[in-house]
């Protein structure tokens, strides 16, 4: 602990003695390291340029995995051995709580610009009064569907999971019979990891069955709903759904759907950018509605995501760090990113913004799903949220590839959360 | 600031070795400790003391976030018993973990097939590469091509190979009619630990055939020379010659691969990653320091580990002697 304050003092003063010799600004190179999904490099690029032109600095971003749990593994360790080659980290949702002493409470920097987001965004990045992240754009899934199938074979998009496994199981056996020998009804995030409790938080939500964890701490997951829930996705596998769903992260399941090989997806909004490029399949015959409900429940739920910029106390180039992480969470670097890669904006008024509507049409559109957005237990859970949700996604992995029934895992899963909550959580 | 300061004396004594009366053993034991001291050094930095540092960190208390703030708690990560208010007794900590004796199951379980099939696959392609046949120098050179390439590209490679929709190997199974529907490899539970099997064997074999070749060329040309002037068959042979002449080699390949297969890390990781299925010692150990922010559990979990390879590695030795005594009394 003491180390830590040495440093934090040792930064400060630094930038103080800085700032008494009035030395102008030098272009410094900041380091930021980010997931990359699709074609996140190059957007970076185009979407940095404007604040390297005005701050003569440049930007250099490190590609990581695309499994958030990979990337959460590596940023920790880095932050633990007080890596100062880092400057920004772009950080998950769910990470805030967890990684809070490590990054520059932004609370002073960010004074003007965070009323204009989204409160409950703000709220999820703020740790006892700490701002540890800023948002820069949020993440809510949807349901995609393919208009031309469904047109063809005279159905709407479901509004519940049952009629989504008919309609799925009709088609599908249709469009075999027809010679597609690798179509598939649904495709979904079916590994064992973050992305698999995203998926199953939403099934077990939208039946009614709670989330997991509620806010006040209790465990609620072991109910007959959510137990319904299991089952119904369980029935998924090898039917509408290929048997290795059960590996697929968000990447595998865009492939199977681009190619044209998936009447239903469930997928973060990136997908939609993507799936209307030039060299996809499914250009132009697909849309997206809010995903299903289920179990007689009338209210879906969507897992929110979302990635923020964090600072991290070991930079050596804080200044600069904090003017880039204001640049990416303004008006500008949002409108930006929401144009190019369909990322939703945490600024509320860019939800009603004229170029966005007319080049991004599915972004206002995602207001609704938003708003029934669901969040992980991240907050109820803190340090020990990660352990928690990996026990989730097991229990669940185990439901899916058979390994005991809903019901039974379910039971023990319960059992093993209380063991991790002990006293408190 | 200890070498500086023995530096002089090294001087010294070899400088005026014999003057002092130090015999020529004497003279060559100090120049022997010389030249061993970098090594030792070097090898009490890279390996004795992150070592030590792993077995204190699992009897304290330590978490990522705080690496200097642990609080000694003897072996609470282990085993701690604790008897609630109730009455009733709870166990806790590693050795009551059935995430963690899951882990060594699948780690024994992979080892011990993984070994056995490179073992025996490796003596075959090695025998092959010991007969004489044009072009020698280029298949021996080929063969080590998946041992050269880095396990986590190969793995990457493996996994889209394996992957059930657009992996190549389902579609060669289905056009040859193998299989009738596309299988998950990686993804069911039945067959990730086959998949990962497959991968490490196409990988190490090549290690093992190199290692076992080595000892094949030991062997003298003279002994097979007799054998067929007496018309011994090449199945006895191979028994009765080959096999004990090569044996020496082969007992050091296979504590290699042992060793290496233990602590199987990237492979697992890589293609399948948070499977129960698969899950090693080292996978989990990892899970626990790094995502869980269970440092000293996971630094428990990694001096197990290291107890298990030393049971391993003496038991192997241990039984390898005994066996090797008693082929020297036949």
């Amino acid at each position: 602990m003491s180390i830590m304050t040495g440093r934090a003092l040792r930064s400060v003063a630094l930038g103080a003695l800085l700032a008494s010799f009035g030395l102008p600004a030098m272009a410094v190179e900041i380091t930021y390291v980010s997931g990359a999904v699709g074609n996140a490099v190059e957007n970076f690029k185009a979407l940095v340029k404007p604040w390297e032109e005005a701050t003569g600095n440049t930007v250099t971003m490190v590609p990581m995995p695309a499994s958030t749990t990979d990337q959460f593994g590596q940023y920790r360790l880095w932050l633990a051995a007080g890596n100062a080659d880092v400057d920004l980290y772009q950080t998950d949702v769910i990470w805030a709580p967890q990684l809070a002493d490590q990054f520059v409470d932004l609370t002073e920097a960010a004074k003007d610009l965070m009323p204009l987001h989204f409160p409950s965004i703000v709220e999820s990045q703020t740790v006892d009064g700490k701002l540890v992240a800023l948002p820069i754009f949020t993440d809510a899934p949807a349901l995609y569907y393919r208009t031309d199938l469904l047109e063809k074979y005279g159905k709407t998009p479901p509004k519940t999971w049952e009629e989504l496994s008919a309609i799925a199981q009709e088609i599908q056996d249709g469009e075999r019979a027809a010679g597609s020998a690798d179509l598939w009804g649904f495709v979904w995030q079916g590994n064992a990891y973050e992305g698999l409790t995203c998926n199953a938080l939403e099934w077990i939500k939208s039946f009614g069955g709670g989330q997991i964890v509620e806010p006040d701490g209790t465990i609620s997951v072991n109910n007959p709903k959510a137990v319904e829930a299991l089952e119904l996705a369980k029935s998924w596998v090898g039917t509408i759904s290929p048997g290795g769903v059960l590996a697929y992260q968000e990447e595998e399941a865009r492939g199977v759907w681009q190619t044209g090989n998936a009447v239903f997806m469930r997928n973060w909004p990136y997908a939609f950018g993507l799936g209307n490029g030039d060299d996809s399949a499914v250009k132009g015959k697909f849309d997206v509605v809010p995903l299903p409900t289920g179990g007689g429940n009338d209210t879906s739920a969507a897992t929110l995501g979302g990635w923020n910029v964090a600072v991290s106390k070991y930079s050596k180039n804080q200044e600069a760090a904090i003017s880039l992480a204001l640049y990416l969470a303004g008006p500008e670097a949002q409108k930006q990113r929401a144009l190019n890669e369909a990322n939703l904006p945490t600024i509320v008024s860019l939800y009603d913004d004229a170029d966005i509507a007319a080049a991004q049409p599915i972004i206002p559109r995602w207001k609704e799903v938003f708003l029934q957005a669901v969040p992980r237990p991240s907050a109820p859970t803190k340090g020990k949220y990660n352990e928690a949700s990996s026990k989730f996604w097991s229990a669940v992995h185990q439901t899916l590839s058979g390994s005991g029934s809903a019901a039974e895992n379910l039971e023990i899963l319960e059992l093993d959360l209380t063991d991790l909550k002990g006293g408190a959580w | 600031m200890s070498e500086a300061r023995l530096g002089p004396t090294r001087g010294l004594t070899t400088g005026s070795g014999a003057a002092q009366g130090l015999t020529l053993p004497q003279q060559r034991q100090r120049a022997a400790f010389w030249f061993l001291a970098p090594m030792v050094f070097a090898l009490f930095c890279v390996a004795a003391w992150p070592l030590a540092r792993t077995i204190w960190f699992s009897l304290t208390d330590t978490t990522l976030s705080s690496l200097y703030g642990g609080r000694f708690i003897g072996f609470d990560n282990y085993l701690s018993i604790r008897t609630l208010e109730s009455g009733r007794v709870v166990y806790r900590g590693t050795l009551v973990d059935p995430a963690w004796w899951n882990a060594v199951w699948n780690t024994v379980r992979f080892s011990v097939i993984s070994v056995s099939i490179e073992t025996v696959l490796g003596l075959i392609v090695a025998l092959v590469l010991n007969a004489e046949f044009r072009g020698r120098g280029w298949v021996r050179a080929a063969i080590l091509i998946p041992w050269a390439i880095p396990t986590i590209v190969s793995a990457k490679m493996w996994a889209w190979m394996l992957n059930d929709q657009y992996g190549m190997i389902n579609d060669v199974l289905l056009r040859i009619g193998a299989i009738e529907q596309k299988v998950a490899w990686t993804a069911s539970a039945d067959t990730a630990m086959a998949a990962v099997l497959l991968v490490d064997v196409w990988k190490t074999t090549p290690f093992m055939a190199l290692l076992i070749l080595a000892g094949l060329q030991m062997v003298p040309r003279d002994i097979y020379e007799a054998a067929r002037i007496d018309g011994v068959h090449p199945v006895k042979v191979f028994f009765k010659v080959t096999l004990p002449m090569i044996r020496p080699a082969l007992m050091v390949a296979v504590i290699f691969r042992m060793l290496d297969a233990l602590r199987i890390f990237d492979l697992v990781y890589v293609l399948t990653p948070n499977s129960q299925a698969t899950k090693t010692m080292s996978v989990i150990a990892r899970e626990n320091l790094i995502d869980f922010d269970k440092f000293a559990y996971g630094s428990a979990q990694s001096t197990l580990l290291f107890a298990i390879l030393a049971v391993f590695v003496s038991l192997y030795i241990w039984l390898g002697k005994v066996d090797l005594a008693g082929d020297r009394q036949k």
